[in-house]
């Protein structure tokens, strides 16, 4: 078994030349497909049966709910990771997510609160999914916070993994809480087993968002990244290269 | 148009929402950005203090 | 301390016991014990601490009907989410207790430089948390209760939903103190990592307090305050003894 791609992952100056040529790439591809799923959502679409022209929020909601859970995971298993194997720049992925899962989170929360307003007559309410991804809210802001108050990277980065690694379980049931409780948010139409219950042409800009906000994340991950690893990288003889650049 | 805007009379909800969402978008880029910038002048800082940093 | 160098097996006399010569090395349930023992003994001394967390939670149960309204109608209401919120916020309070002065003396480094699992000893000052906190909080709940309308009979349901609460609660706080280990001026980031963790406590614990409260049968909460409880004693304790050791990296 040829274990060297596992190897060239870990290292940090591969790594950034990697980041630095890859983020043009996923950075304006996911611009374009934000745009056409834009296009698609708010033109195309045609109005719900229901809610009228307001369901078209889906199309910022899904894709940001979407985002803090599927951030948090990454930033987990990236934790995980270093922790257990002592990787480094494992660790600097852990790092670079959690702002980006916490802005994407607090968008969740707020679309979603302009959305239940109109048609659950509430601006809030505590029932399960709600309340679970608030939780989430402020595990990203823990996470942060704890990272800040440690001095020393390597102990800031092992102490937030281990934290990062525990809150993984409310992942799970901010996605099942609607399966689980009777709960005021719908249950999953799009990310469950079976075809998804939407018209395709309702379906399709969704699709689109959701894959260009994951392409968006990597994008932004990426330059995260090469920050957080010159800062670990201190003294190495390759960054005065990568600088020059 | 003012069909659009008007968003079936949700236009309240719907328009916030995208400006939300969308200023998260751009934050993020604006916010990473910085962070490198921040992360490359300090490296570079390092290395003109002399070498191994402390 | 005596008892922790029988804990970590170093020859030394134990006190009151010379001319015994040094002690075997302790069993695994016999270090949890002696920890256990040791953090009781000590927490008695300083009575004051002890009882800082009960008397704050008495304190913050006696503002809220000066504050919300002494109608015991609309208290009852309330009284759930009250009792656990002072139950809470009183745990978190003892659990700075909980590691800080052992780290500052290096006992926890003997802890986790001895043979024993530090796993175990993590579990065994968890419930010294509990008992000294969880389990008169349990015997508290329901007088706070009863001045804030519950009727007599909810008590012996309102003592079993918060004894089982906070053994959840007191395993949560330790992986939160114990990753904030050295960190000066922990208490509101501690708060911020246990509080999110602690939430579904928190909302079960108050529903079944309430059902508890009406008179209705509370078991389906209290099964899942339960399942929390278990589910911490397995996985908590791991978690604290990592953040532990990395906190003495």
């Amino acid at each position: 078994m040829n274990w060297t791609w596992f190897h060239r992952l870990a290292s940090p100056p591969y790594i950034f030349a990697l980041a630095r040529r890859l983020t043009p790439w996923f950075g304006w591809t996911s611009g374009l497909l934000i745009a056409a799923g834009l296009y698609g959502g708010l033109v195309l679409a045609p109005p719900d049966y229901q809610q009228g022209d307001g369901f078209r929020i889906i199309y910022v909601h899904a894709p940001s709910a979407w985002m803090s859970l599927m951030v948090y995971t990454t930033m987990a298993v990236a934790a995980a990771i270093g922790l257990i194997w002592r990787i480094k720049v494992a660790h600097a992925v852990a790092a670079s997510c959690a702002p980006i899962g916490a802005s994407f989170t607090f968008a969740a929360l707020a679309t979603g609160s302009l959305w239940g307003a109109p048609m659950w007559g509430t601006w809030w309410e505590w029932d399960p999914r709600l309340t679970s991804e608030l939780i989430l809210l402020f595990l990203y802001l823990g996470y942060m916070g704890l990272r800040g108050s440690i001095e020393d990277t390597q102990r800031a980065d092992r102490a937030s993994a281990v934290l990062a690694v525990v809150g993984i379980v409310n992942v799970p049931i901010i996605h099942y809480s609607v399966t689980w409780w009777n709960s005021l948010h719908q249950a999953p139409s799009v990310m469950r087993l079976g075809k998804p219950a939407m018209p395709v042409a309702m379906l399709v800009p969704l699709l689109i968002m959701l894959l260009a906000f994951t392409l968006f994340f990597v994008a932004v991950l990426l330059v995260r990244l090469r920050g957080e690893i010159l800062s670990r990288e201190r003294a190495a003889s390759w960054i005065g290269e990568a600088l020059g650049s | 148009m003012t069909r659009f805007f008007d968003m079936g009379g949700y236009a309240l909800y719907v328009w916030p929402s995208y400006a939300i969402t969308l200023g998260a978008v751009v934050l993020n880029v604006i916010w990473a950005r910085r962070s490198l910038s921040r992360a490359r002048a300090a490296a570079r800082r390092r290395l003109a203090g002399g070498g191994s940093g402390t | 301390m005596s008892n922790v160098t029988a804990v970590t097996g170093e020859p030394a006399a134990l006190a009151g016991e010379e001319g015994r010569g040094p002690p075997a090395p302790a069993s695994m349930l016999d270090a949890a014990r002696l920890v256990l023992l040791r953090d009781l003994k000590l927490a008695f001394r300083r009575r004051g601490q002890l009882v800082q967390p009960l008397a704050f939670f008495a304190m913050v149960t006696t503002l809220f009907p000066l504050a919300v309204s002494p109608e015991l109608s609309r208290l009852r209401e309330v009284a759930p989410g009250v009792l656990w919120v002072a139950a809470l916020l009183a745990s978190l309070l003892a659990l700075e207790f909980l590691f800080r002065d052992d780290a500052h003396d290096g006992t926890l480094e003997q802890y986790s430089l001895s043979g024993q699992p530090l796993t175990w000893l993590m579990l065994a000052k968890t419930v010294t948390h509990w008992l000294l906190t969880g389990a008169p909080l349990a015997l508290m709940a329901p007088l706070a209760a009863l001045s804030l309308g519950a009727p007599g009979a909810s008590v012996p349901g309102i003592v079993i939903c918060v004894a089982v609460g906070t053994v959840a609660l007191s395993l949560i706080g330790s992986i939160g103190a114990a990753l904030t280990l050295g960190i000066r001026r922990s208490g509101v980031l501690l708060a911020l990592l246990t509080l999110p963790l602690s939430l579904p406590v928190l909302i079960f614990g108050a529903r079944a307090t309430e059902l508890a409260i009406r008179g209705s049968a509370y078991g389906a909460p209290l099964e899942l305050l339960a399942a929390m409880a278990i589910l911490g004693i397995t996985l908590a304790p791991l978690a604290a003894a990592a953040g532990v050791r990395i906190s003495l990296e």
